[in-house]
């Protein structure tokens, strides 16, 4: 009995007592009052979205379900009618890109075009694609610059539009902890926007500053949010997650090209099926002296850039 | 052994076990007024950062200073520095158990708590820094989706969870026997030391592996991050233990040896060497050979470009570590408490620079298309971490509150019994 504390008269217990009990309940009211605006936020979640299965692991009533859900959801959150469809990766078929870096005038055209197509976030201006001004006479992209501005093109400069590489060996994919991000049978490397838990590894993991972040809740006036949408390409993202380039997916798997590539006024872009012989990209590929950026990290882009001279 | 002894035994576990959870809950609210206040200071802080964390998770993490293009910042920072804490944590174990050394086996067990508090202030930053912490359970493996074993982070929380484990069933069982007033089995402890201590070392390998695996950052890409990490731990782990015998000593009525506080010197003095060295190593390697993997390097510690907003941390890092080195090499360091608590206090801060804004910032800076965007983290995210920071010196004041008179027997069930 040599604590201080049991030796203290009876009195002075109780007392200590009904102050510790005075101090549990400050602390819960306080600790209450501070998570309140989590309890606000939690309201707008539906316990669908919570308790969704991962894309890859939905039967198709399931998937229709979602589907609905989220239509139903943008409404509800932009007030505009949208059609979500889920188109799959055909067999025979795997994209590439090439790019032609001595036509391209670096209007951001293309940067332009994806950021209208993707429905992206209009105050941030956010766009897949980033288009660099390098100086000639280095393709090191230490003597480039994204902030450029003023008239293009600029007589001692060319210019390189980087967006995802779709890597055969994305190192991206490898270090997502929950397999939200994966390669798809086409080659394009698609994320599950309900299924990613934002902890932004690809993002340090990506060698092309190919991944966006959902830093708020993408903001996008009803009039232009696309009618028809891709449910892994470019409809409303949810807050706080990955996003990256899919090459179109809603489009290029219908048989279109990509929004860069139609928005482009120089032609500087060549896209297609490289397992299709007859193909344009397979031509390039074929007959240009064509290279990929940092090909020394082995990570195999299906992104080609070309000289024409 | 027979069958009824062995029921026997349980029964009375069934008695004696929810007596001394008891017995830590009612001691763990009880002590004086410095105590109380302490507490109380910890808790509001705790609470701001809460809220604060609330208002991210709502706003969404917009509300940060982070960017697409710094896109981990002052909480993986802190992540990082508290793994290194965690492992620091037993550097009280390896000498009380490898060699015996009757000094400081009672203490042993602040080094183990600092580890649990460590690693729940590892989780907690892990935490905050999701953009989705509701969907957290998709990282549970069996119903959500474990992407193992090629996901590092699969492994970081694979070894984080299971040092804690280990930690957690070593203090407990001490503490349980300690209570009962029956010596521990060593069956039952020391193997899971043992384990502990190799543990350590994966915690710290893992984690450095998430960045040292990342081939399109080559200021992370070098195989000196992970010897680093581990050494730069072996400096920031004993300092804080030394820095909590201290407070112990003079705080509360606990006898804390000489012996322990000079055998945690004498590994400082070897380490935070070691780290110096390796540093000047790095810088060589960086600035010597020249070329565009040294942009991240030059950026942290002379500017580019005209950017430099880390070069006053590092430069302090560096500073401190070195003032620190000088001050652990007096031979008669143990015998002034200022000097040494400003010696532990110097290392600390330092290796929290080194570890946290001075390795993970510069990995983003230039970004991997070579653009320089800077970062510095804003009130809110202060905020958040100063709230882990509390929760997590709430958990290791109360652990210490409990388990030191256990420990000590003053308070065990014999007496609880018998009052
Ligand atoms: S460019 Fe980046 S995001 Fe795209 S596949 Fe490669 S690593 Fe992944
Ligand atoms: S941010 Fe999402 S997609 Fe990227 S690694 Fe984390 S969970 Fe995977």
């Amino acid at each position: 009995m040599s604590d201080p504390n049991t030796t203290e008269s009876t009195n002075g217990i109780s007392r200590r007592t009904a102050l510790k009990g005075v101090g549990a309940t400050l602390g819960a009211a306080a600790f209450a009052k501070a998570i309140a605006p989590i309890a606000s936020w939690a309201k707008d979640q539906s316990v669908d979205e919570f308790l969704q299965n991962h894309y890859r692991e939905l039967s198709p009533e399931q998937m229709q379900k979602v589907i609905e859900r989220i239509e139903a959801e943008t409404k509800e959150d932009y007030g505009a009618d949208v059609t979500i469809k889920d188109a799959k990766p055909q067999a025979g078929v795997k994209f590439a890109y090439a790019l032609n870096l001595s036509i391209c005038v670096g209007c951001r055209k293309c940067a332009k075009a994806c950021h209208i197509e993707n429905n992206h976030d209009r105050p941030s201006g956010n766009s897949y694609i980033r288009v660099l001004e390098m100086k000639k006479g280095s393709l090191d992209m230490e003597h480039g610059r994204a902030d450029y501005s003023g008239p293009v093109p600029k007589s001692d400069s060319f210019y390189m539009p980087v967006q995802c590489q779709q890597c055969d060996n994305p190192p991206c994919v490898d270090v997502c902890p929950v397999e939200a991000t994966w390669k798809e049978k086409d080659g394009i490397v698609a994320v599950d926007y309900n299924w990613c838990i934002g902890c932004r590894y690809c993002e340090a993991a990506c060698p092309y500053h190919a991944r966006r972040f959902n830093w708020t809740k993408p903001q996008v006036p009803k009039v232009e949010i696309t009618p028809v949408q891709g449910y892994l390409s470019n409809r409303m993202r949810p807050q706080g997650v990955m996003e990256k380039c899919t090459f179109c997916m809603h489009r290029t798997r219908e048989g279109k090209l990509p929004a860069c590539l139609e928005a482009c006024p120089t032609g500087a872009r060549v896209f297609g099926n490289i397992l299709d012989p007859e193909s344009e990209i397979r031509w390039v590929l074929e007959n240009k002296r064509v290279f990929v950026l940092k090909e020394e990290l082995g990570t195999k882009p299906s992104f080609y850039y070309f000289f024409d001279e | 052994m027979s069958k009824i002894s062995t029921s026997e035994s349980s029964a009375s576990h069934l008695v004696s076990y929810p007596k001394f959870i008891w017995r830590m809950l009612v001691l763990a609210t009880e002590g004086n007024w410095l105590f109380y206040a302490w507490m109380i200071g910890l808790t509001a802080v705790a609470l701001v950062g809460l809220n604060a964390w609330a208002v991210q998770v709502t706003e969404g993490m917009g509300v940060t200073n982070m960017t697409d293009h710094v896109s981990w910042g002052l909480y993986i920072a802190n992540f990082t520095f508290m793994v290194g804490l965690a492992a620091g944590g037993v550097m009280m174990v390896i000498p009380a158990y490898l060699y015996h050394d009757e000094d400081m086996h009672d203490i042993v067990i602040i080094g183990e708590l600092l580890a649990i508090a460590a690693i729940f202030m590892c989780i907690g930053f892990v935490v905050v820094d999701l953009g989705r912490p509701d969907r957290f359970w998709h990282m549970i493996p069996g119903i959500g989706k474990f992407h193992f074993p090629v996901s590092m982070l699969t492994w970081d929380v694979i070894v984080l969870n299971g040092y804690l484990l280990i930690n957690l069933h070593i203090c407990g069982y001490l503490l349980y026997n300690r209570y009962r007033g029956i010596a521990p089995n060593p069956r039952w402890y020391i193997p899971f030391v043992f384990i502990s201590i190799a543990w350590a070392i994966s915690i710290h390998t893992v984690t450095a592996f998430l960045y040292q695996g990342l081939g399109g950052r080559p200021f992370w890409n070098t195989a000196l991050l992970a010897p680093r990490f581990l050494t730069s731990a072996f400096v920031s782990g004993p300092a804080f233990i030394i820095l909590a015998l201290e407070v112990i000593r003079y705080l509360s009525k606990y006898k804390v040896g000489d012996g322990a506080i000079k055998i945690l010197v004498n590994i400082m003095r070897v380490t935070i060497l070691i780290n110096l060295l390796m540093l000047v190593s790095e810088v060589f390697t960086e600035f010597y050979t020249g070329g565009s993997h040294t942009a991240s390097a030059k950026y942290l510690y002379f500017g580019l470009h005209g950017y430099n907003a880390l070069v006053p941390w590092i430069w302090t890092s560096v500073g401190l570590t070195i003032v620190a080195a000088i001050l652990l090499l007096r031979p008669k360091i143990t015998q002034c408490p200022v000097m040494l608590i400003t010696a532990c206090v110097l290392a600390f801060v330092g290796i929290w620079i080194e570890k946290g804004m001075g390795l993970i910032i510069p990995g983003f800076i230039p970004n991997t298309l070579h653009e320089i965007v800077e970062y510095l983290p804003n009130g809110l995210e202060w905020r958040v971490s100063a709230g882990i920071w509390a929760a997590g010196l709430i958990i290791y004041t109360l652990a210490i509150r409990v388990a030191m008179p256990i420990f000590t027997g003053e308070v065990s069930l014999k007496k609880d019994t018998h009052v």
